[in-house]
């Protein structure tokens, strides 16, 4: 269990990924321990199926989207530098103001950033807006057989008209911050990783 | 050359000897020379100090891992309707998506159930190179001391204990086939008739409560070693062997057990109603079949302390030879055993809840957790019905409490 993990990931990908995410070295190496565990191809990348081997992954509704988020456009497998970077977008904000840096370039974890990420939840086909169709899949996803098809159509509706405010129809990335700029976003997209 | 040959020989003769003197004959008969006693305070002894040193050197060189027993993250526990932070009064607001984003995230980097399948991670290191994440490089001291261990273990441990399971082994074989025409005569703890539970870790489990009692046991048909022991042990006792994913065995295993409880005058029988080995930190989900056959059940809990060796057989990582082998390099294997009061069937109570009730007083005498997730997950998916659960919950939040959405 893991007695290998930490000999395999070097001390120079340990800096870098630090410097890239903000984890502490100590949370890198136990993630890294976690990486390998799901890794049960055992080949330093993960696939779709290793991460639906989760049981609370697969029962969540919106498993296959989050899952969707590791993965590049196009691609089958992340490698570990691609996962941390994306839980990366979970670390809460608050951190941030140990080592400020204000010449690097936005953190993965800012508002806007998890926004974005919350935003691709959405998103299917990354044209970076958020069409009816989109919307209405991803409710179906949510709720499953339990709201008809006329009822979930005009909750999408009614959801879309409040955000539209250049009347495309459509929810583009600066309308959905309008719409979340009452939420905290930090609390509900921040996961508390222990040192 | 023929010196060495006298001299070899000697020594072979002397070592079995001590071994058929010293620890076969008095175990036969349930004596104890106390060595075993002494050798587990010399480790604990040991053990405590390597921790000691392993926290000092952590303090110096902060790359050496830490443990973390509680998980990776914090999770903060609570209701859908509490987590969404808003009430939800039959409307959708797209931060709802945070909510699931957030769990499945946090599920990504530690969830409760596959790290059950895997060995215990323990707080210090045991001196054993298979649980060793760089902790040898702390101190020369340490160091030398696990050089030690390392002799003691494959040199003098590992010799005696192979040459006691060579013993054992064909004793077994031979000694089944003569029992099968002895008369039934020992105390049984569980009485005879009814059905002893207990959660499951490794085939060592049976080993351990065939010490203080006979059982018939119930278990799935393996190849190798453990067939061979498997099918010895049915010429003495009845047992019943089957497939795990034979449909029909299953029936015809539930009829057979119903047939063995209704004869009163057979032993009790010994069931691992969890269906695998799990690694022993906590308890999952009890398979109903067992209790729905009727008659008392005699609940045990088996806790195995992981400081001195881990006894968790990972089944699809290690075959039984390669596992016996670990086992017999480690320290020792120390188990605790409870024996609790039996349990009935209540009225009003059906055989799921029945089961879960004997699941949660054994998780609570053994100190495990008790997790509703099946045991079964170790091989297969999740059924889809959990996640038609998450979204009726979802569903009946968002529509609120008239169900009818009529804004």
């Amino acid at each position: 269990m893991g007695s290998r993990a930490s000999t395999l990931l070097r001390e120079e990908e340990i800096e870098e990924i630090k410097k890239e995410t903000g984890f502490s070295h100590s949370q890198i190496t136990r993630l890294y321990s976690r990486f390998t565990s799901l890794d049960k191809g055992e080949n330093g990348t993960l696939s779709r199926e290793d991460f639906q081997r989760i049981p609370e992954l697969a029962i969540n509704p919106l498993g296959d989207r989050i899952i969707n988020a590791f993965f590049p456009e196009g691609e089958d497998q992340v490698n570990f530098r691609g996962f941390m970077r994306t839980l990366a977008h979970f670390r809460p904000i608050e951190d941030n103001e140990k080592n400020k840096d204000h010449t690097a370039s936005e953190p993965l974890n800012s508002r806007t950033n998890k926004l974005l990420f919350a935003f691709r939840l959405y998103d299917l086909d990354r044209d970076d807006k958020i069409s009816r169709d989109e919307l209405l899949q991803v409710l179906r996803m949510m709720v499953g057989v339990n709201i008809s098809d006329e009822q979930l159509g005009s909750i999408a509706d009614r959801t879309i008209q409040e955000a539209d405010t250049n009347g495309d129809n459509c929810i583009s990335f600066n309308e959905f911050i309008k719409v979340l700029e009452k939420v905290d976003v930090e609390q509900k997209m921040s996961i508390r990783f222990l040192h | 050359m023929e010196d060495l040959w006298c001299v070899a020989l000697g020594v072979f003769q002397l070592w079995l000897f001590v071994v058929v003197f010293f620890i076969t004959l008095p175990a036969m008969f349930g004596l104890s020379l106390g060595v075993t006693g002494l050798y587990i305070q010399i480790l604990v002894k040991i053990l405590e100090w390597a921790t000691l040193r392993i926290q000092r050197g952590r303090q110096e060189q902060p790359s050496v891992p830490v443990p973390l027993p509680n998980g990776i993250i914090e999770r903060a526990g609570g209701s859908m309707a509490e987590e969404m932070g808003r009430p939800g009064c039959g409307r959708f607001a797209p931060s709802d998506a945070l909510y699931f984003c957030k769990k499945g995230l946090e599920s990504i980097a530690d969830d409760q159930v596959t790290q059950r399948f895997s060995s215990e991670e323990l707080a210090s290191w045991n001196l054993l190179t298979r649980t060793n994440q760089n902790f040898c490089y702390i101190s020369l001291r340490l160091t030398v001391i696990w050089v030690l261990g390392v002799l003691v273990r494959y040199c003098v441990l590992f010799p005696l204990r192979i040459t006691l399971a060579a013993i054992g082994l064909s004793w077994l074989v031979i000694g089944t086939t003569v029992v099968g025409l002895l008369p039934e005569s020992r105390e049984n703890k569980p009485q005879k008739g009814g059905i002893c539970v207990a959660n499951h870790t490794t085939p060592i489990d049976v080993v351990i409560l065939a010490n203080d009692g006979c059982y018939a046991m119930v278990g799935q048909i393996h190849g190798g070693l453990m067939g061979v022991l498997q099918r010895s042990m049915v010429r003495s006792c009845p047992h019943v062997w089957f497939e795990r994913s034979e449909m029909k065995d299953r029936h015809a295993v539930t009829s057979r057990l119903r047939a063995h409880v209704a004869a009163e005058t057979k032993l009790p029988i010994l069931i691992f109603p969890e269906g695998t080995c799990i690694n022993n930190t906590s308890v999952m989900m009890f398979k109903k079949g067992s209790f729905e056959i009727g008659g008392t059940i005699y609940p045990v809990a088996i806790k195995y302390d992981p400081r001195f060796g881990d006894a968790f057989w990972n089944s699809g990582k290690y075959h039984m030879v390669s596992y016996l082998l670990r086992t017999m390099t480690s320290w020792a294997i120390v188990v605790n055993v409870w024996y609790l009061p039996p349990m009935t069937l209540q009225d009003g109570e059906d055989a799921a809840q029945f089961a879960n009730r004997v699941k949660s007083a054994i998780a609570r005498r053994g100190g495990l957790l008790d997790l509703a997730w099946d045991g079964g997950l170790k091989r297969g998916k999740v059924k889809d019905s959990f996640k038609e659960q998450q979204q009726k919950m979802y569903s009946s939040f968002i529509l609120g409490q008239n169900g009818i959405n009529n804004q």
